[in-house]
């Protein structure tokens, strides 16, 4: 056991933990987001996927010993239902989830993808979000969101809204 | 989410005609934690809530409570069933909250499976909103002393046409739910829905891109254990010994146990390690050493062994599903005559989330379960059947499915939970490895098609046979005896009412084949088998006849009578337009065409391919479902989208298969699936309208799609897929 320090979501947490415990289930179930979804546990299908300063990881596969000292953003740190992320707004005007449960790890990805690249292509898009997994078939969907959530971007910033 | 529990209002009703003096029972708003019941008749402010339906709980505070009695594992009834009893209520949706079923009996049948929520729900659940909606015009009349006929309902108001005065549910409730419920309602047609068939943003989104939806693997209950649960690696092996002494030192393991597996056709042995953590009942797994004995299991539980037998018994007789004229003297007379065997794999579901229980069996002789089960009140007879305590004993919590597709229809991870929770006599939440999902099953059966047929020298079909050949779910899981007959389950999609070909002779049935593999549902079971084979070869037959495949089914569509025909025709006419089916193909492109009707819907799917390298690349793919009246459009076309990826992984990606009693199949590394970078550039959609009875929408899209891929590839290259699943980049 070890006494590790973290900040998710720009709040400070001290957990006592095993330094081996993946970051999945010290943020799941130490630290009690439940947001963040086991989906492998071996980096396949994305489902558990944070942000750990500013990128995308694996939390599954993530000792938090590795992230002691550093800032994870979880999807309860992107956007609540009164503040919505761009992606979050894009991705209920698509009507992209059907069961959800993978959907915390894709919106992570997308939103990562959107502040490297602001107007992703198709291609882009590939190579961001190939490593998340839904098999309730929501792809299509999840490719338009993104391009969706791109122009919203765009026009917040020309009309300062 | 409303958190007054109602209470049932026959025993509202009992107490007050008992005490005759207008007793109110309710739960009180104000009353912090357990809200008690209590009589509340003398308090003013106290929220009383009315049960008018088992579906609709309004209290006198004016919120609208209505509840889904299909679990919701992503294809949408949080949605639809609240929409189907809110159009005859006269409520918007954005004025109600939506409250999950829990399994008791007053709510029917709740298991979310065979496509099955509108369709069975289409007429009862609508009159369970026009009934209170009658009931609240009654109460607002008396009130009002106006004739019935003048008081109108409009978004959870009762209005008075001549005077405007209008009053809200809730102000009516307490008075609408002492008047009988009314019979012989009428119900609104088509033209007149608000709701019904009408694009609306489902309910259960925004939550959901918020991570704040509560599925089974995010349930926590105070004082709970965290269980894993080592299985024999060979399914129904037995424990020759257990050295827990390494597991034993990992921080937090609090016990190692002998559970067990309850599966409904064996109980298979399992260990269970009980820990403070997740991560440390995982670790303590890891560390156990058990040493299995195989029982034989290894020898008999080998899929190429399975198949040896299903291609063995393809000469014989099969019990038939439609037998037609004399199949044996017109294909023995025909000049032109194919024949082929066609295999699918076994598959396992891989929903998002593993199956996961939370289950506590208490000191009193209850128990108490939250797990994403995908029939509650299965969920309950399971659990006090298992425990042998009353179905009243056993209250079953049932949060958001992550994904389901029939897998979580079989309650073993359930009852393993309870079988933990019983002996450590805590609350325990049992979560399954993608290992464990993918390793134990059980599977959508693999079976093969054994397929015959022949061509006249006009090009006439003149004969086909099917033989559907493999393990029965009915059998193995049900424990039906079949004896001589044919599994009527099974043979959805190719029976006689459902699949309508005019043909002239016909011997199509079906032959049961036992394996130990544990097997269930899947999305759209057997008819994602037995579509791969018949519209394959219906094809194989156009091609021999030289026809065009789709105006060859067409001609033998139209020969036959009957609605189901009619509207096979339509479906195809509609699919050949939207399609521009009649185009000529660029140089090394394809098309492919098949339909089928399963769960009381017709689906058909036009691939159109291109070669590229060794393989093919899919260009575009174009769907025509007719599922009669629908609730959500939009939601329709999310689930054909998922029908498409979700059978197109089954066509492509890697099946299950056994060596010596072990899945070679382990996780996503080894189990693929289908991900974004592959999916089709182009799915166009059309749903055909009418005003049919509603069929299911959550799989009828599923059957034709391997087919249509698989002709589109013979169109394309001439090389006939007759096995699934195959490689797109080598064909």
């Amino acid at each position: 056991m070890a006494s590790i320090s973290l900040t998710v979501n720009g709040k400070k947490h001290t957990l006592d933990t095993d330094p081996q415990m993946p970051l999945l289930w010290a943020v799941r179930d130490v630290i009690g987001l439940k947001g963040t979804k086991f989906g492998c546990g071996m980096a396949q299908c994305g489902a558990c996927t944070v942000h750990l300063d500013g990128r995308p990881i694996r939390s599954c596969v993530t000792p938090v010993s590795a992230v002691a000292n550093k800032k994870i953003t979880t999807i309860e740190g992107i956007g609540t239902e009164a503040n919505l992320h761009p992606v979050q707004k894009a991705w209920i005007d698509e009507q992209v989830p059907q069961c959800g449960y993978c959907q915390s790890g894709q919106i992570m990805a997308a939103v990562a993808l959107l502040k490297d690249k602001p107007n992703p292509t198709d291609a882009d898009i590939d190579t961001a979000m190939r490593g998340h997994i839904c098999r309730c078939g929501t792809y299509s969907r999840i490719r338009k969101a993104i391009h969706t959530a791109a122009t919203m971007t765009k026009e917040t910033a020309s009309t300062g809204k | 989410m409303n958190s007054t529990p109602p209470i049932d209002r026959r025993s509202f009703l009992k107490a007050a005609g008992l005490t005759g003096t207008g007793l109110f029972l309710g739960f009180s708003a104000s009353a912090n934690g357990t809200p008690a019941l209590t009589n509340l008749s003398h308090d003013p402010k106290a929220v009383l809530s009315f049960e008018l339906h088992p579906f609709i709980v309004i209290d006198n505070a004016g919120t609208i409570t209505l509840i889904n009695h299909r679990p919701d594992m992503g294809q949408g009834s949080w949605q639809a069933v609240p929409t189907l009893i809110a159009e005859e209520l006269e409520v918007g949706l954005d004025q109600i909250q939506i409250k999950q079923s829990d399994g008791l009996r007053k709510y029917g049948d709740q298991l979310s499976g065979g496509s099955s929520t509108v369709r069975t729900g289409w007429k009862r659940l609508r009159e369970a909103g026009a009934a209170a909606r009658e009931m609240f015009r009654q109460a607002a009349a008396t009130r009002w002393n106006v004739p019935l006929a003048e008081c109108y309902a409009e978004k959870g108001t009762i209005k008075h046409k001549p005077s405007g005065k209008a009053l809200a549910y809730g102000e009516l409730v307490d008075e609408a739910a002492k008047l009988p419920v009314p019979k012989d309602l009428k119900l609104k047609a088509k033209k007149e829905f608000k709701l019904i068939g009408k694009r609306a943003p489902r309910p259960d989104i925004p939550q959901k891109v918020t991570g704040q939806a509560v599925f089974g693997m995010d349930i926590e209950v105070p004082g709970m254990l965290y269980a894993s649960m080592e299985r024999p690696p060979v399914i129904h092996g037995k424990i020759v010994s257990i050295d827990d002494s390494q597991a034993k030192k990992i921080p937090g393991v609090k016990a190692v146990i002998k559970a067990e597996r309850p599966m409904p056709h064996r109980t298979s042995e399992a260990v269970a390690v009980v820990a403070t953590s997740y991560w440390a009942a995982l670790q303590g797994r890891r560390a156990l050493k058990i040493q299995w004995d195989n029982a034989g299991y290894d020898q008999t539980m080998t899929t190429a062994r399975y198949y040896n037998e299903l291609r063995g018994k393809a000469s014989q007789p099969v019990a038939p599903y439609n037998t037609i004229g004399d199949f044996k003297a017109a294909y023995e007379a025909a000049p032109k005559k194919l024949e082929g065997f066609y295999e699918t794999p076994f598959m396992a579901h891989a929903p998002m989330e593993p199956e996961v229980a939370v289950a506590h069996v208490k000191d009193d002789g209850t128990c108490e379960i939250w797990a994403p089960v995908q029939g509650p009140d299965a969920a309950i007879q399971q659990v006090a059947g298992y425990l042998k305590i009353p179905n009243e004993n056993v209250k079953v919590n049932v949060p958001f499915l992550g994904g389901a597709f029939g897998r979580k229809a079989y309650l073993d991870f359930v009852l393993e939970a309870v079988s933990v929770s019983r002996q450590v006599k805590a609350p325990v939440k049992l979560v399954w490895t993608r290992e464990d999902d993918i390793t134990q099953g059980p599977y959508r059966p693999g079976m093969l098609s054994a397929m015959r047929g022949a061509v006249d020298a006009q090009g006439d079909l003149v004969a086909f046979e099917h033989k559907l050949i493999g393990e029965s779910i009915q059998r193995q899981v049900f424990k039906s005896p079949l004896g001589e007959k044919a599994d009527d389950w099974a043979g959805e999609s190719i029976n006689q009412e459902e699949s309508p070909y005019a043909f002239p002779n016909a011997n199509i049935g079906w032959r049961t084949v036992e394996t130990d593999i544990p097997i269930v549902w899947w999305r759209s079971v057997y008819p994602s088998n037995s579509s791969f084979g018949h519209e394959s070869f219906i094809d194989e037959l156009a091609h021999a006849a030289g026809k065009d495949p789709l105006a060859f089914r067409l001609a033998l569509l139209e020969k036959k009578e009957g609605d189901v025909a009619k509207r096979f025709v339509h479906v195809l006419k509609t699919l050949r337009e939207k399609a521009r089916w009649d185009q000529p193909l660029a140089a090394g492109a394809g098309k492919g065409v098949a339909v089928a009707r399963s769960f009381g819907s017709i689906c058909a799917h036009a691939f159109f391919v291109s070669k590229k390298g060794n393989g093919v690349a899919i260009d575009r793919v174009v769907s025509v479902l007719d599922c009669g009246m629908y609730v959500n459009p939009d939601n329709v076309r999310a689930q054909t989208e998922g029908n498409i990826v979700y059978g197109l992984t089954a066509a492509i990606k890697n099946g299950i298969t056994f060596t010596n009693g072990r899945a070679d199949q382990t996780n996503f590394h080894n189990f693929p699936v289908l991900r974004l970078d592959e999916m089709p550039p182009i799915i166009d959609i059309h749903i055909i309208e009418n005003e049919e009875a509603p069929g299911g929408v959550g799989e009828p899209g599923l059957p034709p799609v391997a087919p249509a891929l698989c002709n589109a590839i013979f169109s394309a290259t001439g090389k006939r897929i007759r096995k699934l699943p195959f490689d797109l980049n080598a064909v």
